[in-house]
């Protein structure tokens, strides 16, 4: 097996099924001859021509409305973003038209679109370039909201989502990219959407965490018998593989890069509450960005949450 | 140092049937009794629909709905003109564009009635549902056009919009896509001079809304959106461009909404009664039924068979819209995804049988 990184193991993903289906189209920004801004795209455009990687005009709004009628007309177009806070001028078509042209039209339209963007912070870039807003898609019912942790997990789960019926948005957190180097098959292989990972077993805490957050928690968390869950995918998430964990260890610490307000630790932690607070220790915790604006450069450090912050949250929930 | 012009244009304007009915025929051939029949039929039924829609709605059978009254031409000579494969983005204010293309009457009152499996369009039509979102269905024709131009399927697309959603970024971006990427699509305005309370002058400060092609790289031309045959020999014409590879082209139908925005709406707040009464005298079925009087197509048994077919029809879709049984509380939660999540499986059943 290969080792590759999560770049190299979305590329591969991409290339594999575009081969495997002629239906799958790839079409934004850049993502041709340039082969994307991070070369996640690299390569396609010279296997597959310019008719199925296409380099469309500077058009967030109408790369995603393109991917949906293209969807609607029977392709699989993968529509990339170039960063999610870009994604902002086209929520219109993905909200109100790739989230529900299944429901307006009773079933006879439906949208096996991708929307592939880079998220989240920690690359000292510009503004709006590592922004980690995933529960507002989390809220709106029609769409799939998928982050893989590394690239094993980034390639089995893109392979999904080129599979899925529904607008799946496949968010890749831009930290990763180059960081972690992973065996990954180089034979084709799916991980089921909507499943969470068990990565590491214990007995006292269960911590949830998704995207970049996975790797600073494994990197913090010393020798605590924890349940550490990587929760892949948000919308729909896994309740029961939280759930049973919390029966097991009753105590939660939910790790997020996101703000806190509204985060999706919100829902976790709610769903926890009403369904399993009677096997709860301790309160439930959650380790995320304070409510300000995504900073610049300089201040980024201070924003994502630390190894530290992640330890003086299990420390608390120890102490009951 | 120099100055140059590096480029001109011309925005047309196509007209071939007057007011009294006289057709320009150094313009066009006369089009062919079927056809004109035809045209004249879809478009008495979209009036008789139109007619009925409203008093239905006034005896509080069907929710908010808006009326196409004055629009008939550009819809049903847009519309006649497409074939069976191609495939058709409706904004909301084309009743007359569905009629045409046979979609089922009651599923229309259906859906006006609040019901969504009014917009379940049979299989065999290639018809999306409406958008009421204005204009954000542009891109989605366009994405159509560009399915359609890489499976190298033979077809056009098109997109029906009000001259209101031309002042937003989808209109732009999709227009744009559309000429950067030749694609087999065709933009069909109907300028019908308000969107709700604001005038044409108030979306934009050009002279046409035809001339923004020239900025896409692709042809525009502004119609009489009142008479049914410019409307279809632009259309047709256009049509056939995109089929053969040709690109988009961009048809800005001049017309009039008589009637309310909805029937929320009072339009006598913003707009004055001559006006309305100047475009009356426009009406296009009083024009096409001129045409075909001087052409002797239209008997007084003729005319009266017309309607009477049209009002059977719409008779027979409001029983049968009335018939159909309430949608099921499991219609909330089929089509949201192709799958129910655990979440929803759950949900469901509490909506069903009550909280477990």
């Amino acid at each position: 097996m290969a080792q590759l990184n999560m770049v190299q193991a979305i590329n591969l993903a991409l290339r594999q099924e575009m081969e495997r289906d002629d239906r799958v189209v790839v079409l934004g920004e850049d993502v041709g001859v340039d082969g994307g801004v991070f070369r996640v795209t690299e390569g396609l455009q010279e296997r597959f021509g310019a008719e199925r990687v296409i380099d469309t005009p500077l058009s967030e709004s109408a790369i995603t409305g393109t991917a949906i009628g293209m969807a609607a007309y029977g392709l699989r177009p993968v529509a990339e973003i170039q960063f999610l806070g870009f994604l902002y001028g086209a929520m219109e078509q993905f909200f109100s038209h790739g989230a529900r042209i299944r429901a307006r039209s009773r079933g006879r339209f439906n949208v096996p679109m991708v929307v592939r963007t880079p998220y989240g912070a920690g690359i000292k870039a510009p503004e709006l370039h590592e922004e980690s807003t995933e529960a507002f898609f989390c809220h709106m019912p029609g769409i799939k909201v998928v982050i893989p942790s590394g690239p094993y997990t980034a390639k089995g789960l893109l392979t999904s989502a080129l599979r899925d019926p529904d607008p799946v948005l496949f968010l890749e957190p831009t930290r990763l990219y180059r960081l972690i180097r992973e065996e990954v098959p180089e034979d084709e292989y799916t991980l089921p959407l909507g499943q969470a990972r068990t990565v590491r077993q214990g007995n006292d805490v269960t911590i949830v965490a998704w995207g970049s957050m996975l790797e600073r928690v494994l990197k913090s968390i010393g020798d605590v018998s924890a349940d550490v869950i990587d929760l892949l995918t948000l919308n729909p998430f896994d309740a029961e593989a939280i759930l049973a964990s919390v029966r097991k260890t009753g105590r939660a610490v939910i790790v997020h890069e996101a703000l806190k307000t509204g985060g999706f630790g919100a829902e976790i932690a709610a769903t926890i509450a009403e369904e399993g607070i009677l096997h709860l220790r301790a309160p439930v915790l959650r380790v995320a960005a304070p409510d300000v604006t995504m900073p610049l450069a300089k201040l980024e450090d201070s924003y994502l949450p630390t190894a530290a912050h992640i330890k003086k949250a299990i420390d608390e929930v120890m102490r009951y | 140092m120099s100055e140059e012009v590096l480029a001109t244009f011309d925005v047309k304007h196509l007209s071939v049937l007057d007011v009294e009915g006289n057709l320009d025929r150094t313009q066009i051939a006369p089009p062919d009794d079927a056809l004109v029949r035809r045209m004249y039929e879809c478009m008495v039924l979209s009036r008789v629909f139109d007619e009925r829609a409203l008093s239905l709605q006034r005896e509080g059978r069907l929710g908010t709905y808006p009326s196409i009254l004055g629009q008939e031409a550009a819809q049903v000579g847009s519309a006649i003109a497409l074939e069976q494969p191609d495939w058709v983005f409706p904004a909301f204010r084309e009743s007359g564009v569905h009629l045409t293309l046979g979609y089922p009457v009651d599923q229309l009152f259906q859906y006006w009635g609040g019901d969504e499996r009014g917009m379940r369009i049979p299989d065999n039509m290639n018809i999306f549902p409406v958008c009421v979102a204005v204009g954000t269905h542009i891109p989605h024709a366009v994405g159509a056009a560009l399915a359609a131009k890489y499976r190298k399927d033979p077809i056009v697309v098109v997109a029906y919009f009000g001259d209101g959603a031309t002042s937003k970024g989808d209109f732009h971006e999709g227009l744009n896509m559309a000429g950067v990427l030749q694609l087999p699509v065709v933009f069909i305005c109907q300028n019908n001079q308000w969107a709700i309370s604001i005038p044409v002058k108030g979306q934009t400060a050009a002279a046409t809304i035809a001339q923004k092609a020239i900025g896409y790289g692709f042809d525009g031309i502004q119609v009489d959106g009142n008479d049914v045959f410019a409307v279809h020999h632009a259309a047709q014409r256009a049509f056939e461009k995109a089929r053969s590879g040709g690109g988009p082209t961009f048809i800005e139908c001049l017309t009039y909404r008589l009637s309310d925005h909805t029937t929320a709406d009072d339009a006598g707040r913003y707009r004055r009664a001559d006006e309305v009464e100047a475009w009356r005298v426009k009406d296009p079925l009083l024009r096409l039924e001129r045409y075909m009087a001087k052409e002797d197509l239209l008997t007084d048994e003729y005319r009266a068979e017309v309607r009477n077919r049209a009002v059977q029809t719409v008779d027979d879709a409001v029983r049968v819209m009335e018939e159909h049984p309430p949608p099921a509380v499991e219609d909330l939660f089929t089509h949201t995804l192709a799958q129910l999540t655990p979440r929803q499986a759950r949900q469901l059943k509490e909506v069903t049988h009550g909280p477990a």
